[in-house]
């Protein structure tokens, strides 16, 4: 097609132990969206990272307008024309969009100058954005125009976005894609890295495929199906979750007018919450973060209490009980945050294990700690749940997150749960490791145990729940059966619209 | 280049290498001080790590290893728990004041009653004295989130205050001629802390910290609350989630490291200084935060330290005497030992690597 915008040639970076990138080549030709593609840990982090100016290769060389091409660091990639859009967004919440823009320019023009530019750029590729609104007031979508108006105002030749619709509700991915089409129409080359399938299929025409740091195939992802795709990126062939029948059973656990204040500045509340959870049944509640999932959870698993009556479990009162009575009663929950939360960093998995199973389990008594029990059901998690680790003596963060996340679903499922919460179960977990993760999920289900599934990747939720809700500004919509649903709907509940009808 | 680079998990090896590799540090990094001061390095480093231990007059200095080692571990101990929990009690010098207090003040009223329920009840209320000084970080803390580094360490000088009032005022000996300082309780049998075994060093307060390391090492490891401490300070949402009640932690904490700095108070104000006196505190409180820290706050690694600090509290006072050597510089060393070990403490967690990098255009 036309003509190359960026030449990577034969790029390589090694760190201890792994080798992150092994000489990998491909090309962006100009106005191309190119998608780069492949599971956690494949080397699409690195990769970019090179590209901007992060990281510098080991060996290898990239030429940029048929220019040799070293950035040393990220200013210099700027200069060339790199923006980069990164999944995490860095703004100050207590500063306005503008003074959060000014701040990430080399020479800020006035205030009033740079409001006019913002809202010129806005207004051209249909990003609407006041500039003058706090951050800390904006839903990630806008967050995210922030991010991508930050880049245009470079004029940028070729933009880089990293996982841009992990945190956006499909309207807005549309929107987004819209903005995208425009600049690529304008010449400029997108570099769109994702392990979305669908999306790389509607957006991209060339499709760079990375499995362990290596190129395995660079092709057209609207002439293969999203099948075929996943199996390029995981090199083998996949197993869905089993789809299941489910009757409901009787209603276990009941949520009554739950509220919460928000527990910090930027926090959310939870407003009149209110559900019941049948045996047998994975309740999703889908939504886009920060819209009151970690404090569902906290109020859940009792981290965070309420009155008495506004959870209960088989009729009881228990929104009053700590964790540990509540999982005495059979109310386990894993939150999203891995490293930190579900589990901490620098102690080792039997120490882990104790975390959470010291009641269920019985690994203390008289508050005298049963190590080497605790060190077998650490062991029992790692074989049965195929946690790739030496042992249960290894820290936390020696694991690579799927593993972890294995291991911190593991830990609560074979607790017996009657009720389990999981908060973002699969997020930034590899394809192999998540889809067993739903399947373990389902299982549990099957056997009579109640499951909410918070999450935000609707293929999951749709994938695995009997019945759907969305959590909206810390509102959750009316549940209803998934098989109702279809996506558009899901998308107007997540951006908050009444499901009613 | 050097570079430093995380290891997957802590170093075991580097773990015990540290704290000897800190002590070797500070011998040379402390040789040299004393260098410029004039004085010959090798001959005040042997005396303040050799002759307190082989000299001619080791039989003198030995017991005293168990006198000044005691409190220190005594106090350490207890500060070394809420360490591992992030909580951070700079005050165990205040609480060591109103221990003594406690504990002498009630000796004193009760003078000349002669009773064996006396040097027991001076013991529960030392550990009282320093648990209730503890307590006002502590509920500070809890109820209105106050920083309780600031307020256990403005309490020292509270206690201070105390003191110095008590000693000139309440608890002044009345047949003290007028001089400050109370009773000598050394001369009070049912009060006085005496050597178990005449010239041994080995009082109540020497077997207490004995208990203390065992206690300590037994709820580390084995116990509930233990493992609880250590979870809060390694990921205090993580201990939340596992059912931790933060302020209730904090107030274990402050509380028994108080009340251990309290006992520590008591032993000595009964034993080996006697008198509640304006300079009765020498500043355990302060240096078995070192100790605390050196002993990798670990229960017999404190054990080790504070016997190590002792010495080189008792070598210092001979090398003041006989080299002349200001006793600043002999605290400058000391803090020397802190100050090497939290540097070698970075290759627990780091590897230091020569990197090569090339860059290919």
């Amino acid at each position: 097609m036309n003509q190359t915008l960026l030449q990577l040639d034969g790029l390589s970076k090694s760190y201890p132990g792994v080798i992150a990138n092994d000489h990998v080549s491909f090309k962006i030709g100009s106005g191309e969206i190119h998608a780069l593609l492949g599971e956690n840990g494949a080397g699409k982090s690195t990769l970019v990272k090179m590209i901007y100016g992060l990281v510098r290769p080991d060996t290898g060389r990239m030429q940029l307008g048929g220019q040799s091409f070293a950035p040393s660091e990220p200013r210099a990639a700027r200069a060339a024309g790199i923006a980069m859009v990164f999944q995490h967004f860095s703004l100050f919440e207590a500063l306005s969009v503008a003074e959060n823009i000014a701040l990430g320019m080399e020479k800020p023009p006035k205030s009033s100058a740079l409001s006019m530019q913002i809202t010129k750029v806005s207004h051209t590729y249909g990003l609407p954005l006041d500039p003058e609104r706090l951050v800390g007031d904006l839903s990630a979508g806008e967050r995210q125009r922030v991010e991508i108006i930050r880049c245009l105002l470079q004029d940028p030749k070729l933009l880089i976005m990293d996982e841009p619709t992990s945190v956006l509700t499909p309207q807005e991915v549309t929107t987004l894609f819209t903005t995208l089409r425009k600049l690529k129409s304008e010449g400029t080359s997108i570099l769109y890295i994702s392990h979305k399938l669908e999306e790389i299929r509607t957006l991209c025409e060339t499709a760079t495929i990375l499995r362990n740091g290596k190129k395995v195939a660079t092709c057209d992802p609207r002439e293969n199906s999203a099948r075929q795709l996943a199996e390029m990126m995981v090199g083998a062939t996949l197993n869905y979750a089993k789809a299941r029948t489910v009757k409901l059973g009787e209603v276990i656990l009941k949520a009554s007018n739950l509220s919460l204040p928000p527990q910090s500045a930027f926090g959310t509340s939870l407003k009149n919450i209110s559900f019941q959870l049948h045996k047998g049944e994975v309740l999703g509640i889908g939504g886009v973060a920060g819209n009151g999932q970690d404090e569902l959870l906290a109020c859940l698993s009792g981290e965070v209490l309420t009155s008495p009556n506004a959870i209960q479990l088989n009729g009881n009162n228990v929104g009053h009980l700590t964790p540990n009575l509540r999982r005495a009663l059979g109310i386990l929950a894993a939150p999203e945050e891995r490293l930190g939360h579900a589990a901490a960093p620098d102690m080792d998995l039997t120490e882990n294990s104790m975390l959470t199973a010291m009641v269920r389990k019985k690994l203390s008594s008289a508050g005298f700690l049963n190590w080497k029990q605790a060190r077998e059901f650490a062991q029992r998690v790692i074989d049965e749940f195929d946690v790739r680790t030496p042992g249960p003596q290894s820290v936390a963060r020696s694991l690579s997150g799927g593993n972890l996340q294995k291991f911190v679903i593991g830990r609560e499922v074979l607790q017996d749960p009657n009720v389990l919460i999981v908060n973002q179960p699969t997020w930034g977990v590899d394809a192999a490791a998540a889809a067993a993760i739903r399947q373990s999920l389902l299982d549990l289900a099957s056997k009579g145990a109640a499951v909410i599934v918070i999450s935000q990747d609707l293929d999951e939720l749709m994938e695995i729940s009997t019945r759907f809700a969305a959590l909206n500004t810390g509102k959750l919509s009316e549940i209803q059966s998934m098989a109702k649903f279809s996506l558009d709907e899901i998308g107007l509940l997540l951006g908050g619209a009444d499901a009613a009808g | 280049m050097l570079r430093v680079e995380k290891r997957p998990s802590p170093s075991k090896t580097w773990g015990y290498l540290a704290p000897i590799l800190a002590v070797i540090a500070t011998m040379i990094g402390g040789g040299m001080m004393f260098a410029l001061l004039g004085k010959d390095p090798f001959e005040a480093i042997r005396i303040i790590f050799y002759d307190p231990l082989f000299s001619e007059f080791a039989w003198y200095y030995r017991p005293q290893l168990l006198i000044k080692g005691a409190p220190l571990i005594l106090i350490a101990i207890g500060l070394s728990m809420g360490f591992r929990a992030g909580v951070w009690n700079i005050g165990a010098e205040g609480q060591y004041i109103i221990g003594a207090l406690f504990g002498a003040g009630f000796a004193l009223a009760v003078y000349p009653t002669e009773s064996v329920f006396i040097f027991p009840s001076m013991i529960i209320l030392g550990a009282l004295g320093g648990f209730l000084w503890a307590m006002i970080p502590a509920i500070l803390k809890t109820k209105f989130g106050t920083n309780e580094i600031l307020v256990s360490l403005m309490l020292v000088y509270v206690a201070e205050q105390l003191l110095a009032s008590m000693s000139l005022g309440l608890m002044k000996n009345p047949e003290g001629f007028g001089f400050p300082g109370s009773r000598n309780l050394q001369q009070y049998a049912s009060a006085h802390n005496a050597e178990l075994w005449i010239g041994s060093g080995v009082h109540m307060g020497v077997v207490f910290g004995l208990i203390a390391v065992i206690f300590a090492y037994v709820m580390l490891a084995r116990h509930q609350l233990g493992f609880h401490i250590r979870l809060t300070g390694e990921s205090p949402k993580a201990a939340r989630f596992a059912g931790v009640n933060p302020n209730r932690l904090i107030i274990f904490c402050l509380g028994s490291s108080g009340a251990l700095a309290g006992l520590a108070g008591l032993f000595e104000i009964a034993g080996p200084s006697g008198q509640v006196n304006i300079d009765f505190n020498v500043g355990y409180g302060f240096t078995a935060i070192i100790v605390a820290f050196l002993g990798r706050l670990n229960p017999f690694g404190i054990m080790l330290a504070g016997l190590l600090m002792a010495l080189t509290y008792i070598g210092g006072e001979i090398a003041q005497s006989s080299l002349g050597l200001p006793s600043a510089a002999i605290q400058a060393f000391q803090g020397m030992l802190l100050f090497f070990l939290l540097a070698v403490d970075l290759l627990t967690n780091f590897k230091i690597k020569w990197a090569k990098t090339e860059i290919i255009v």
